[in-house]
């Protein structure tokens, strides 16, 4: 692996600025919400899809990707863990279980296949 | 009723099992970091100043091969862009905080602590926004620095095999899967996840963003042509919604 020719003092400065940044990119709305006097409303409508385009857009690239390459096959047992994971978070909306049933899926596929 | 204490706890129940997933990742920030040559102090400080792993790993890799620092601090930036979609997203339930805890809370805003968070406040607006929130947070704050710490130390011996890793996907797939309440939030997320897949290849995260985008304008686009939730949703503007057609 290739070693890092930074001194300490870029590194500081690199870590410094990039924290900052994110942390100003979280507080951005969080801060103005209240300041401006209305929310546009077609932000608001946007606003609604946020977690399931964010969430979706999270998660099919883990289950569909192996190895960076896209798997549809019935060799990628992440797909049908990630199927099965889906069913049980439709009919129970618990998270622990939704996990349960996803990472023993996989562990059980992973064993015998 | 509630109390801040049960309402933090309740936020800490819910973290728990997440907690599983982060850890894995925590510890790959931490061997990553060491692994190029960054020492440990530097390494630890990623963790705790920057605290968002994919921007991590991406800063990592840069400085292994010694990117000049404004690519670096650039590439962070870029790989946390969706923030501010979680910053919008989740404000209108911050909006009664002082500016103060608007300041701390949002430090503590990543990808977990803003899907689950955001699941409970649509669900129960009894719960204290605050703590159930510091609840998911701060759990979640803590096991990344100590996986980050462990990573550091320990090296890189991760139990490949148990793919911990996996259980990150699984907790947003808990969470968006009772997200898709209708046709128009449907679309968002098939929509959202196949830009996701097509646009894969992107440097810098930004299919992820790219995809965000997209599938927020199909569920805009399905929830105008199917008229859905235009009555319930929005009633004192929803006169100008109709005319409002095309013109921003």
């Amino acid at each position: 692996m290739a070693e890092t020719t930074f001194d300490a003092t870029t590194l500081w400065l690199l870590i410094v600025a990039a924290g900052v940044g994110t942390y100003l990119i979280r507080l951005s709305f969080i801060a103005l919400f209240g300041l401006l006097d209305e929310v546009p409303e077609r932000v608001e409508r946007a606003l609604r899809f946020v977690p399931a385009a964010v969430l979706s857009a999270l998660v099919v690239p883990d289950i569909v990707f192996a190895d960076s390459t896209l798997a549809l096959s019935l060799g990628n047992t992440k797909l049908f863990a990630g199927t099965l994971a889906a069913l049980v978070a439709w009919r129970t909306e618990n998270i622990l279980a939704t996990l349960v049933a996803g990472m023993g899926a996989l562990w059980l596929l992973e064993f015998f296949f | 009723m509630s109390s801040p204490r049960a309402d933090f706890l309740s936020g800490v129940r819910v973290a728990a099992p997440i907690l599983l997933g982060v850890v894995p990742f925590g510890m790959v920030a931490g061997v990553a970091a060491v692994g190029v040559g960054i020492p440990a102090v530097q390494a630890l400080a990623m963790s705790v100043i920057i605290f968002a792993g994919a921007s991590q790993l991406a800063a990592i890799e840069l400085v292994g091969r010694s990117a000049p620092v404004v690519v670096v601090v650039l590439t962070v930036f870029v790989v946390n862009l969706r923030m501010v979609m979680y910053s919008a997203s989740i404000a209108p339930y911050f909006e009664s905080e002082s500016p103060r805890w608007k300041a701390a809370l949002s430090y503590f805003l990543t990808d977990q602590a803003y899907a689950v968070s955001l699941l409970e406040f649509e669900n129960d607006p009894e719960t204290s926004r605050r703590w159930y929130y510091l609840g998911v947070g701060i759990p979640l704050w803590v096991t990344w620095q100590a996986a980050t710490i462990a990573g550091i130390v320990l090296g890189a011996q991760l139990p490949a095999g148990w793919h911990l890793e996996f259980a990150v996907p699984l907790v947003f797939l808990a969470v968006l899967v009772p997200a898709v309440t209708d046709r128009s939030t449907g679309a968002a997320a098939v929509v959202g996840g196949t830009a996701a897949v097509v646009a894969h290849g992107l440097p810098y995260n930004l299919g992820l963003v790219t995809a965000a985008v997209v599938g927020i304008a199909a569920g805009l686009v399905v929830e105008e042509v199917a008229g859905e939730k235009a009555t319930d949703e929005t009633n004192e503007t929803n006169e100008t919604t109709n005319d409002a057609e095309g013109g921003h």
